[in-house]
């Protein structure tokens, strides 16, 4: 049994400071209860405590490229971020296309008891943007997220003939990451101000912005469920509010990092700040704030994408794209757009992406009965992120001072992560 | 000689008018001046990944008039595609007594990495498409022979500045020493953001009245330039300067370009080997620069 006393806690009807009570995977009670003998009593005065955190986008590199990271060093990752359950990407090596690869997948996600872990499928063969991905053998596996992310589903026509065929698997999501590769060429940073200055090949916003246009608009044709991946432009935004004031079902996520940081910030060309897509403008990142405080974006995700410290220690242009974010998550955003409300902040974090995701046992309000999936967070506390659980370390946040940091975590009834509790 | 990374010339960025106008100052003392020992015992190292003999050539001049001795990176080195073994690469030359060197790559943070990685000042010999510092000095010292001042010169830099390290090495400087710089050419070939501030114009003609310097650059087709507009003629009938043009400059206008160039294209033969082209003082003026910009970095008095 474990009592959290003085706690914020996020009901269903508000937050009020309630003592919580679990017993085994649940909870038990939320209000006064007298304290048993024999519980572990956490005192947890002025500290949020919200349904366990949902990422809907990681990459744990398990199978195929494992000195990067793997499903051990991605769990006790998460479990640190404050995360109980998080999605995995399909670009594995090789990649988790059809029914066999689902279900190996599943069982090494099955064998973590620390967090959640759900596995999601790729659009296409091999991830080949050709033909279509096992659609059938995976979902009867159990996924139902499906992403060729990394890359967009190249051509219209393709794409097309998957929402079709998805549309009539229940709870099936499309999701995209946003890219097209014939304007976005070989570049390496957003196409902008510091772009410009540096004459480093640009990625321009727009090739985002044209590959959420056409989703957007074979999805309402179609009436599939589409999930924007790591938005990055406010013209995306746009594009998503217009969709879904039109009553479509478009959800879409952001990133930490994208609401944290801007293109100003690669003056020094630092290879940690290279992710795709790029850290933006200015306006673009205002934008981004704004629609995650409104909710036109649903959902927060990491797209954390760690690469091992020898594969960033070269020339900017060289490095491999992507940053980790599961261990700074949670800070990052209260530090930079959602500290504020705690409501809000366990909406983006963990409401909304897990019934995204379809997941029963995870974004739940604390009631009596609901699962004892949760996270301890204390929206004041000031920390620099140094050192990292994950293997690699290429953290955009490494040094930065945030405000905000995780205190424990829980996971089905049991603390899968302890911090520093007050 | 105790230098350390600092002492180089990676960027002209944020640099100053007096640091500025001191190097060409310095220069200018080494114009026809015979070989000094000034860097006697010290080892300039001239590491080329990109291929440039002409740049190359004068470094490796000027680091001798100066009495230091240059080692070379030789071709089949700097066939090298990856940035590790750039990196090994600056490693094994450090370990072999490099005092100074003198780097030109594709990649934009090279410069600063080899500072980084070496300990040592490192001269930009020109990185990526981000600067090319000494031909930016070079070209002010040349005007300023031609003028005998900068401030209030009106400069058009004409073609593929997007491409350009040259462009944006003379946009970090060239205002700084008081000239007035305009972009000119085609939208493709204009860079796509302006942190600079400075005059874009698509029409050359409009500007030719009313500059000092027209300065022209080269289409990179190697950058893929020559896929961002037709391929036809269009490119020097716009934007190529010729007799006609030249007619429609101030009686006391310069033509400049920093080579090499394409005849016919971006200059004609009438304007290239023409009394108002400064192209061979350009050429000339390398070395002494170049001198000037190694002294400095190994703390010569000069
Ligand atoms: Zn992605």
């Amino acid at each position: 049994m474990i009592v959290i006393r003085n706690a914020s806690v996020l009901r269903a009807d508000g937050i009020d400071q309630s003592t919580v009570v679990i017993e085994g995977d649940t909870i038990t009670s939320v209000g006064t209860e007298p304290v048993s003998n024999g519980a572990r009593l956490i005192d947890a005065k002025g500290v949020w405590l919200g349904p366990g955190l949902v990422d809907l986008h990681v990459h744990l590199r398990d199978p195929g490229q494992t000195w990067k990271e793997d499903v051990g060093s991605g769990s006790r990752a998460a479990a640190a971020g404050g995360f109980t359950a998080i999605v995995a990407m399909p670009n594995t090596v090789p990649p988790v296309d059809g029914g066999s690869s689902a279900v190996a997948a599943i069982e090494r996600a099955r064998a973590v008891d620390t967090v959640d872990i759900v596995v999601a499928g790729t659009l296409t063969e091999g991830r080949a943007g050709k033909e279509m991905a096992g659609f059938d053998a995976m979902y009867e596996a159990g996924v139902r997220i499906f992403s060729d992310d990394g890359d967009a589903v190249p051509e219209a026509g393709l794409l097309r003939r998957i929402m079709a065929y998805l549309r009539d698997l229940p709870g099936a999501v499309v999701a995209e990451h946003a890219e097209d590769r014939s304007i976005a060429g070989e570049g390496h940073m957003h196409e902008g101000m510091v772009s410009a200055r540096l004459g480093i090949a640009g990625l321009p916003g727009v090739a985002e912005d044209v590959i959420v246009a056409r989703d957007i608009a074979i999805a309402a044709e179609m009436g599939a469920a589409l999930h924007i991946q790591h938005v990055s432009t406010a013209r995306s935004v746009e594009l998503i509010r217009d969709a879904r004031a039109a009553g479509m079902s478009v959800t879409s996520e952001v990133t930490p990092h994208h609401l944290a940081l801007d293109d100003s910030a690669l003056e020094g060309l630092d290879p940690n700040l290279k992710m795709y897509p790029p850290l933006r403008g200015a306006e673009d990142r205002s934008a981004l704030r704004s629609a995650i405080r409104d909710g036109v974006i649903d959902a927060i995700a990491t797209d954390h994408a760690p690469h091992a410290p020898s594969e960033k220690a070269v020339p900017f242009e060289e490095a491999p794209r992507g940053a980790i974010g599961l261990e700074t998550a949670a800070a990052a955003v209260a530090s930079h757009a959602l500290g504020e409300d705690q409501r809000i902040f366990f909406e983006r974090m963990s409401i909304s992406p897990a019934r995204i995701a379809g997941l029963e046992r995870q974004g739940r309000e604390l009631e009596p009965g609901s699962p004892a999936n949760l996270v301890l967070f204390d929206p004041a506390r000031r920390w620099v992120p140094g050192s990292f659980a994950s293997k690699s370390q290429n953290s955009p946040f490494a040094g930065m001072e945030l405000t905000g940091r995780v205190l424990a975590t829980i996971y089905e009834g049991r603390v899968s992560y302890e911090g520093e509790l007050i | 000689m105790s230098t350390g990374p600092q002492h180089g010339l990676v960027s002209l960025r944020g640099l100053g008018r007096d640091r500025l106008e001191g190097l060409l100052d310095r220069a200018q003392s080494y114009v026809g001046s015979l070989v000094s020992s000034e860097l006697a015992g010290a080892t300039v190292t001239t590491a080329f990944f990109e291929a440039s003999t002409r740049t190359r050539l004068s470094f490796d001049r000027a680091a001798h008039r100066l009495g230091a001795h240059v080692m070379d990176l030789s071709p089949d080195l700097s066939s090298t595609t990856k940035g590790e073994s750039f990196k090994d690469t600056i490693l094994t030359l450090t370990a072999m007594g490099t005092d100074l060197f003198v780097v030109r790559h594709w990649l934009a943070d090279a410069a600063d990495l080899a500072a980084e990685w070496s300990g040592r000042p490192v001269i930009n010999a020109g990185v990526g498409r981000r600067e090319h510092p000494t031909q930016t000095l070079i070209d002010a010292m040349t005007l300023r022979q031609e003028f005998g001042h900068l401030d209030g010169l009106r400069m058009a830099i004409v073609g593929d500045i997007r491409n350009s390290r040259v462009a944006r090495g003379h946009l970090e400087a060239f205002p700084t020493l008081g000239v007035k710089l305009t972009l000119v050419g085609p939208t493709p070939f204009l860079p796509n953001h302006n942190p600079w501030g400075v005059r874009v114009s698509t029409e050359l003609d409009d500007e030719l009245g009313d500059v000092d310097v027209v300065y022209l650059l080269r289409i990179q087709n190697e950058r893929g330039a020559s896929q961002a507009i037709p391929a036809d003629q269009s490119y020097a009938r716009r934007y190529g300067m010729n007799a006609e043009r030249l007619s429609m400059l101030k009686p006391a206008a310069v033509v400049m370009h920093p080579g090499p160039m394409n005849r016919g294209v971006e200059i004609d033969d009438a304007v290239a080997d023409g009394e108002r082209s400064l192209i061979l003082d350009q050429v000339a003026n390398g070395v002494p620069l170049r001198m000037a910009v190694i002294a400095e970095a190994l703390g010569g008095t000069g």
